[in-house]
């Protein structure tokens, strides 16, 4: 089930990335994180990943850079992304779209929900 | 799975608090005419970023706010609106205002309602007033979600919108696991589903999204009259078809997670565990317990030089092991005590931080422009030191603001820059810390000060130094600006600054050039609790000078010791003529030797004046921990504390600056040869 299973999330709010990290460490799984895009993509590179969870607003690289980049590297390619974000734009969600991003996760969310979507997409 | 938010609090309002001081420091810094588009983004991220934590923890008031100067931010950073004064005054308030909101959830201080709301009608009007390229996006949360039934179900109506009958199905099978659902077909041919769930809305849509868009699908209140009036998408995703939706869109279920697969109900069987609490970087330890680190490690020092100084006999070939060892243990032990110390020490930037803003707001309500420059934030003080001087810095630079720098006119007609440049600064000399606050303003009038000091009594006399001069504004009562000068009017409790410093064991000095402004320099030791030392005998006695004070020793020829009638002598060291201080007088002790070419000379310097201290001998250098002589014993003239040697005996650590202080006279005089 969620043995075993890597999970990298960007966020440069350490508050959240706290949480997020909690939670989903709460659910089982190994949790890596990562302070911004360019860290994001380091530790990705370096590291194996079961999913990606990446926040939107960063500093330097943000999380349409980084999916983008995810993206190009062979082993992410089907790798699922989650964009982690306050914008609900629809803009926003296209690019996100087109940048290769599986779903959003609309800040404020319910832990549990965070859980269990990370659930569906790699049990 | 329950989790309790409250433990991620304490990292948000840190988190929150780091990002305000730098929303303001970007702020304070950014150039009207050429705003840089770095900094815009920079200070847009730090209320986004405010945004979502407290949205994500529940601080609705922070999130509001936070989301209008969010919105405006963003139309400023991308050039759909152009910055002013005005925008700036505002954001500076925002961040008044949420600094207030977020002590009211963590200290549960005070919040003024009406502050808060003057802000954000103050934001919305900038945001309409000023901008008619997109109209301000709703807050988020603000639509209505359909109302549970008595028995915690929602009715739901959902309207799918053009999709293949398999997806339909798939679809159905999946929402047909949250409730009991019932299936018809729409006008258009399209499906619609009505569902009795305990599942909210945002769950329903984060479903289909994994089939189809989220936006084009209709959800409403199956039980409502008029299903648009409640619907949880707002009127404009309300369009059947897959259309573009304007971003204003930000309800909650247009909002929620689009991806988000769900087909059991929660499970509420996973605990929180406390003690898997993300790993945090830093601690908060009461400064008691840092304290009494402090002293265990005091007394380690102590007994390692114990150590030392037993084995020191010992023969070096046969007991090599033993002292290797205890080499290591000196070195450790040092390494410990630097390491304990740091524990306490914090950048001058904690203190130096507050002050852009003061000046800005000072400034501005006397008409005066200033240039304020910080140098040096990074050096580090005591933190028991650091609180402290934040009051008299305080003082020092609202002086210097008040009276030290001019008005722009009287700037311009003095041929100077209209802006004053208002600098403080902070740097490590010796043992201490130098903290300066200076001003390029008018400078301080020494006739003025003199008259003042005659109309009080205090014993001055026309050919007074200026240096002893500017020491008078500090006297009691020497106060209010009417009455020292128009320019720079000093003395408003600059009493209580001066006390303040000296009690904390610091010298304030004085520098004064008329017309060009005036330099006012702290010196503080960098802690209280330790200070490296150099050993010197007289007689049977080992005092102990602290090292910062000390240039050189050396042993003067004859020749060079001057008698001056009725002064005492004076040496000749390096071309310069050095008030003697004979150590045994001082303190009444029988020397080896009353000559200074049998003694030996320590070079020493305080507050910019130099001695020469006569004793017997060096004996050796070592870092001491200071014990308190006031509080063991009593106040002694010319010593500042004790300590305990290696042997276990112990050692009076002498005041330097007192003992140069009682040797001025002699030296002002005795430089004219």
């Amino acid at each position: 089930m969620t043995e075993g299973k890597t999970i990298l999330t960007v966020d440069d709010s350490g508050s959240l990335r706290q949480m997020v990290s909690f939670v989903l460490k709460d659910a089982g799984y190994d949790v890596i994180e990562a302070t911004d895009g360019r860290d994001g993509l380091e530790k990705a590179r370096t590291q194996h990943i079961d999913l990606v969870l990446t926040d939107q607003n960063m500093p330097g690289l943000d999380g349409l850079g980084l999916i983008r980049a995810l993206r190009a590297i062979k082993k992410y390619k089907t790798v699922p992304i989650l964009i982690l974000t306050t914008e609900t734009g629809e803009d926003i969600k296209a690019q996100g779209r087109a940048a290769g991003a599986n779903g959003w996760i609309v800040k404020p969310f319910d832990p549990a929900q965070l859980a269990e979507v990370v659930r569906k997409l790699i049990a | 799975m329950t989790i309790d938010m409250s433990q991620f609090y304490q990292v948000f309002f840190d988190e929150a608090d780091e990002l305000l001081a730098e929303m303001e420091k970007l702020l304070l810094n950014i150039d009207l005419d050429a705003p840089d588009d770095e900094d815009l983004n920079a200070i847009f991220r730090a209320a986004h970023s405010i945004k979502g934590g407290a949205a994500t923890f529940g601080f609705t008031d922070i999130t509001e706010l936070t989301h209008v100067l969010e919105s405006l931010l963003d139309r400023i950073r991308k050039h759909e609106m152009t910055l002013t004064g005005e925008h700036v005054d505002a954001f500076l308030s925002a961040k008044d205002v949420l600094d207030m909101l977020m002590g009211g959830h963590r200290h549960g201080t005070a919040v003024d309602v009406a502050a808060v709301q003057t802000l954000s009608a103050r934001l919305h009007g900038l945001s309409e007033g000023k901008a008619a390229a997109a109209p301000a996006p709703a807050a988020p949360a603000a639509a209505a979600s359909p109302e549970a039934d008595a028995s915690g179900n929602f009715h739901l109506r959902i309207e799918l919108p053009a999709v293949s009958a398999k997806d339909v199905d798939a679809l159905a099978g999946e929402l047909g696991l949250m409730g009991t659902l019932s299936r018809d077909i729409l006008p258009d041919g399209r499906a619609a589903f009505t569902l009795v769930t305990s599942e909210t809305a945002e769950t329903i849509v984060a479903i289909c999204a994994f089939v189809l868009d989220p936006d084009a699908l209709r959800i409403t209140d199956a039980r409502a009259a008029a299903p648009a009036a409640s619907s949880p998408v707002p009127a404009s995703a309300s369009s059947l078809h897959d259309t573009a939706v304007p971003p204003a869109a930000g309800s909650q279920a247009a909002a929620a997670p689009a991806a988000r697969p769900a087909e059991e109900s929660k499970n509420h069987g996973r605990r929180a565990t406390d003690k898997e609490a993300g790993e945090s970087s830093s601690i908060r330890v009461s400064v008691e317990k840092v304290d009494q680190l402090i002293n265990l490690v005091g007394e380690l020092v102590i007994t390692q030089a114990m150590i030392e100084q037993r084995i020191a006999t010992l023969d070096p070939i046969q007991h090599e092991r033993l002292l290797n060892s205890a080499s290591q243990l000196s070195r450790n032990t040092r390494d410990l005590q630097e390491a304990v110390m740091s524990i306490r020490m914090m950048p001058m930037d904690y203190v130096f931080s507050r002050f852009p803003r003061m000046v800005r707001d000072l400034a501005g309500k006397l008409g005066k422009k200033i240039e304020f420059v910080t140098k040096g934030a990074a050096t580090e003080l005591d933190k028991g030191l650091i609180e402290r001087i934040v009051d008299p810095l305080t003082h020092l630079v609202r002086n210097s603001v008040d009276h030290g720098i001019e008005m722009p006119e009287k700037r311009r007609a003095a041929g100077k820059n209209e802006a004053g440049k208002l600098t403080l600064s902070a740097a490590h000399q010796g043992g201490n810390i130098v903290i300066e606050v200076s001003d390029d303003g008018g400078g301080l009038d020494r006739e003025r000060i003199l008259a003042k000091a005659k109309q009080n009594g205090l014993p001055v006399s026309d050919a007074m130094p200026d240096s002893e001069v500017w020491q008078l504004i500090f006297a009691p009562g020497f106060s209010t600006a009417e009455i020292v000068t128009d320019v720079s009017g000093r003395g408003v409790g600059m009493d209580v600054v001066k006390r303040n410093i000296t009690a904390m064991g610091g010298v304030v000095d004085i520098r004064s050039v008329p017309g060009s402004g005036t330099t006012i320099s702290i010196s503080l030791p960098l802690t209280l609790a330790i200070l490296d030392g150099m050993l010197v005998k007289v007689g049977d006695e080992i005092y102990i000078l602290p090292l910062g004070y000390v240039i050189e020793s050396l042993q003067p020829a004859p020749v060079d010791v001057k008698e001056i009638s009725g002064q005492g002598r004076v040496v000749k060291v390096r071309e310069e003529y050095l008030p003697l201080i004979p150590l045994y007088q001082i303190f009444a002790i029988d020397p080896k030797s009353k000559e200074p070419s049998e003694g030996i000379l320590v070079i020493l310097e305080s507050e910019g004046k130099k001695a020469a201290l006569l004793v017997d001998g060096l004996v050796g250098q070592q870092q001491v921990v200071v014990k308190n002589l006031e509080s063991n014993f009593r106040k002694v003239a010319g010593i500042s504390g004790a300590t305990i040697l290696g042997d276990g005996g112990v050692s009076l650590i002498l005041d330097v600056a007192a003992l140069l202080r009682s040797s001025r006279q002699l030296n002002a005089d005795s430089l004219c040869f």
